[in-house]
């Protein structure tokens, strides 16, 4: 099911860009056995060799100077730094404000992005008058937009907002509008039979068939406004992660680079592990409901 | 839907139902040129945000007679094709690797799935420390934005093949080398297909952001990024037009050059 949803939503959209398949809905567990465990610990014994062997050459290269440490300082260093960064609050200032910024610009376009996905969606006439301006629209990423956005309203947080917003709006539209399309003929058909009202239609049949190619564009959505985040934080901001990172580059403190773009990869896979929770949660209420 | 009294007035040749199909969707792309046009036209404002749609055509004129649009349209698209091949074909050895062993994907793939997690961005200013600012750290950026769906949709194409089909194989005695060629590789192609597309379209999204970051040598990002620093809007909106141009002919011969590659499969599922 998964993979046909993320060729719709990926199928022929420059700014649908791609994100690891959504995790299937959570399955309710077996009964623990200790045979039935070992699969599952063998594989967390596994994974840890390769990153451990690589910190470890790591760790030597930085203690042996092989590389200097302007060029790639020592784990425990970019540890400690990690440590310092948190203590002085730094850290979670920053952290603070780039999620707040996501936040603002994710719900503006995931809002626009539904509100217009649903028209495109529901109503041919306006899917004929606004699609290929979209389309259009969303041809050009939103990295191609930001030059042009900086000169009309300058480097503020209206900037970051909007790009943000832009980022999420594009997938969320596509994703609501493919979704509301390829919801089958038949099923209308049958509600028709049963004498379904339009109202009816769209609660019972409509929306709860569209619902995961929707849901997997509001995923993307918060991907992608992630990304943009990052984006225009590294090329215009005196606040925030981005920033923290482009500060510590331009200071030659790669120890602050690493440790911000850790960071930047924990939020990211946060985000992404939130909404997929929400999703087994309203997929099980679904299930439950049958 | 139409109002029944709609015949009555004389707006009712407007109503929106009233459009030929074939014009509707041209109806806002020409209020809007033509907003923009009167707002240069009868100077509703005098920033030097409204430049008129003929200068942009003007400058995107002498900017390809002088060569400077080419010079950097070539620049850019030589960077991206680097990239995209270098980070496509190591991503199809890792994802081709991580699919077939099991014992590889246990140790390498939760470090994969850990390391992807970074926005993709965020790397560049360590690649500048590691790689410099010219061509060579932009596209160790670009193979790198490549790299990750290609590994992904490998890995899942690979996975994905059923059992049953391996299992025929085996009764119909395949070597491993035709069980990988004749099964293995054409039912993970769809997928490993969708991987190199969309590497195709991150490559060409990281390079706008390789270009804007990494700011040296030509490129269309440093068009942009030199428009934008003299508040030359002509240059910047060709700059976004370009982008969009590029963006949409690299969609479109994707979907077709995959419409083609995997035409077998629609003939396949008609015959059931």
């Amino acid at each position: 099911m998964s993979t046909t949803i993320s060729t719709v939503a990926l199928g022929d959209d420059i700014a649908a860009l791609p994100r690891a398949r959504p995790a299937p809905p959570a399955r309710r567990r077996p009964p623990l056995k200790l045979a039935a465990l070992w699969p599952r610990v063998r594989g967390w014994l596994l994974a840890w060799p390769v990153p451990l062997a690589v910190l470890a050459l790591w760790q030597l290269a930085a203690s042996y100077q092989w590389i200097p440490a302007q060029i790639l300082p020592a784990p425990l260093t970019v540890a400690a730094t990690f440590v310092d960064l948190f203590n002085t609050g730094e850290l979670q200032s920053n952290t603070l404000i780039s999620l707040q910024r996501v936040l603002f610009g994710f719900l503006t376009g995931a809002v626009l992005g539904l509100a217009l996905g649903v028209a495109m969606g529901l109503s041919p006439l306006v899917k004929d008058y606004l699609y290929p301006t979209f389309k259009a629209f969303a041809q050009v990423p939103s990295l191609g937009w930001l030059p042009l956005l900086m000169m009309v309203v300058g480097i503020d947080e209206a900037l970051k907002i909007i790009l943000i917003a832009k980022s999420t709006f594009v997938p969320i539209t596509l994703n609501t509008y493919k979704g509301l399309q390829g919801v089958p003929s038949s099923y209308i058909e049958v509600a028709k039979v049963y004498g379904f009202n339009r109202w009816q239609m769209l609660r019972r049949v409509v929306l709860p068939a569209a619902f995961p190619p929707i849901w997997n564009g509001v995923r993307y959505g918060l991907t992608h406004s992630w990304l943009a985040l990052v984006g225009v934080e590294l090329l215009a901001s005196s606040e925030g992660l981005g920033f923290l990172i482009v500060y510590g580059r331009q200071l030659y403190q790669l120890d602050v680079v690493l440790a911000a773009v850790v960071v930047v990869g924990a939020v990211g896979y946060a985000l992404d592990k939130i909404l997929a929770l929400i999703e087994a949660r309203l997929l099980r209420w679904r299930r439950d409901a049958f | 839907m139409t109002t029944s009294n709609a015949s009555t007035s004389p707006l009712w040749l407007l109503h929106p139902a009233r459009v030929p199909k074939a014009l509707r969707g041209w109806v806002i792309p020409v209020l809007l040129f033509t907003w923009w046009w009167a707002a240069y036209r009868f100077a509703w404002t005098d920033s030097e945000l409204f430049v008129p749609l003929s200068k942009v055509i003007e400058t995107g004129w002498r900017m390809s007679a002088s060569g400077e649009l080419w010079h950097s349209l070539g620049a850019s698209l030589y960077r991206m094709v680097t990239g995209f091949v270098l980070g496509t074909v190591a991503g199809l050895i890792v994802g081709a690797l991580l699919g077939v062993s099991r014992l590889f994907e246990s140790l390498v793939g939760p470090s994969f799935h850990t390391i992807k997690q970074v926005s993709l961005l965020a790397w560049i200013p360590l690649i500048s420390v590691w790689f410099g600012l010219g061509d060579p750290a932009k596209i160790a950026f670009l193979s790198l934005a490549a790299f990750f769906p290609v590994v992904l949709n490998t890995f899942e194409g690979i996975r994905s093949v059923s059992r049953d089909h391996i299992e025929v194989a085996r009764i119909f005695a395949y070597t491993r080398r035709q069980v990988f060629t004749r099964v293995v590789l054409p039912s993970a192609t769809p997928s490993i297909f969708t991987g190199i597309y969309l590497a195709l379209i991150y490559a060409w999204l990281a390079t706008l952001g390789a270009e804007y970051l990494l700011t040296s040598g030509a490129g269309i990002g440093n068009l942009l990024v030199d428009g934008r620093e003299h508040f030359w809007m002509d240059q910047v909106l060709l700059g976004v037009i370009v982008v969009g141009l590029v963006g949409f002919i690299l969609n479109w011969s994707a979907s077709k050059i995959e419409a083609r590659l995997l035409s077998w499969r629609g003939r396949s599922v008609a015959q059931f």
